[in-house]
């Protein structure tokens, strides 16, 4: 029979100790409203950083909704993480921690490479896929970015069709136009020059062949300016595909 | 401490507020035996992992089922099982490296002496708790460690209350041998 004075049990007693700080920011997702670049949306993150951005009707129908994808409760937050109000603004993001602990791994390599798209640029969804390793995944990329948990963070709205057209987009297409306006991107020539069947901008004077968007192509004086439609025949020409916009994996030399 | 009326009443009306509660009056319990159960640098993500299960758990209940949760013991029945999930996963991953997580401070308070001294104690406790039989281990630290009652143990072990007293006695038995052993009579505890 165990008595109260117990040694061994006194000193088990004492093996008893308070939980560490951290342990309910681990339990506990943090959740605020704050303006962005499309009004104000909810933000929720975790310890671990930012992982979930949407608009909604009602701070309920957001927790609802991020309860029912994630599973954990939310709190109130005291303050936002570092660098969040200004990535909503618009300023870069890159620095900004993120929580994507819930994707697959090619969710998660969609997601990093659409993070690497400059502001002001555009992206096509097959050029994501060849990024995110998966060149034929055209159509699961479209699927992962609609399900994207941090647009404007992650700036899905880059992603663009192959036509030359925004494409679809969580916060609907006319949204996707005018974010891509704001960071001015000429959103109607690269859609005449899709129309005209011109995919890829090439410089005569460096040799260099890109996106149209890239900050590179739009330099080019129209001279020098050289339209492809495929990759290919930019390549075979003799141009380089460029480093920044990487319109395609350039051959060893 | 709070009593589960209140803490379950609370649940019941606001599941994410009176959640918070749960974790702060429970969180202490949980963690303890946790450093039992995992190595010291996975209790705190074991803990953590305990709260989001029965969070999860929770959404899924009535009003009704979540006021006649007794909370300790359900929440430590749902660390035994997570312990035992992730020493099971742990046993078909190769060891993971070295955890680099800064040891606690320990708490302002006692002399440098009285704390070299509860930490060798609490060092060479819980390195004998290590080689009870798993069944017997759980027993005594939900009992001396925990501080549950015996009916709460025969719970969370799930078997009746006569069973878990004798683990609990058997258990401690078997941890006064091993200390003896291994520091002779006369030394180690006291």
């Amino acid at each position: 029979m165990v008595t109260d004075s117990d040694p061994v049990a006194d000193a088990l007693g004492e093996l008893a100790v308070a939980a560490p700080s951290g342990l309910a920011g681990k339990v506990f997702s943090s959740w605020l409203q704050a303006p962005s670049r499309i009004g104000a949306v909810f933000v929720a993150f975790t310890s671990d950083g930012v992982d979930y951005v949407r608009t909604a009707g009602s701070a309920e129908e957001f927790q609802d909704r991020y309860r029912d994808r994630f599973g954990r409760p939310l709190r109130p937050a005291r303050r936002a993480p570092r660098g969040l109000l200004p990535a909503l603004r618009g300023r870069s993001a890159s620095a900004l921690r993120l929580d994507l602990h819930g994707l697959s791994d090619f969710e998660r390599d969609v997601l990093a490479a659409t993070r690497r798209i400059s502001a002001g640029q555009t992206r096509p969804y097959g050029w994501v896929a060849r990024e995110a390793g998966r060149p034929r995944a055209v159509r699961a990329v479209g699927s992962v970015l609609a399900r994207n948990p941090v647009p404007l963070l992650v700036p899905c709205h880059r992603v663009v069709r192959a036509d030359g057209r925004a494409g679809d987009y969580l916060f609907g297409t006319s949204r996707k136009e005018e974010l891509l306006r704001a960071e001015d991107v000429d959103v109607d020539e690269v859609r005449a020059l899709a129309a005209a069947g011109v995919h890829y901008v090439g410089s005569a004077t460096t040799g260099v062949v890109c996106f149209p968007t890239c900050h590179h192509a739009r330099r080019i004086t129209p001279a020098h300016r050289h339209g492809f439609a495929r990759i290919a025949a930019a390549l075979s020409a003799g141009y380089r595909p460029c480093r920044h916009c990487r319109p395609a994996v350039a051959e060893p030399a | 401490m709070v009593d589960d009326t209140e803490l379950t009443a609370a649940l019941a009306a606001d599941l994410d507020a009176g959640f918070v509660d749960v974790v702060r009056v429970h969180q202490r319990s949980v963690y303890s035996v946790a450093l039992r159960l995992a190595a010291p640098a996975d209790a705190q993500d074991l803990a953590a992992e305990v709260f989001l299960r029965a969070y999860r758990a929770l959404r899924g209940y009535d009003g009704v089922r979540i006021r006649e949760l007794r909370l300790r013991p359900w929440l430590l029945t749902i660390l035994r099982n997570a312990a035992r999930n992730s020493a099971r996963d742990a046993s078909r991953r190769p060891a993971p490296p070295p955890a680099a997580e800064p040891v606690e401070k320990p708490a302002p308070g006692p002399s440098v002496e009285q704390q070299v001294e509860q930490a060798d104690t609490a060092r060479e406790l819980g390195t004998v708790l290590g080689q009870l039989p798993d069944v017997q281990r759980l027993a005594v630290v939900l009992r001396h460690v925990a501080g549950l009652p015996t009916v709460e143990v025969a719970e969370v072990l799930g078997c009746p209350e006569g069973t878990a007293k004798s683990h609990i006695s058997r258990g401690l038995q078997r941890l006064r041998a091993l200390l003896c052993a291994e520091s002779g009579v006369g030394k180690g505890v006291r």
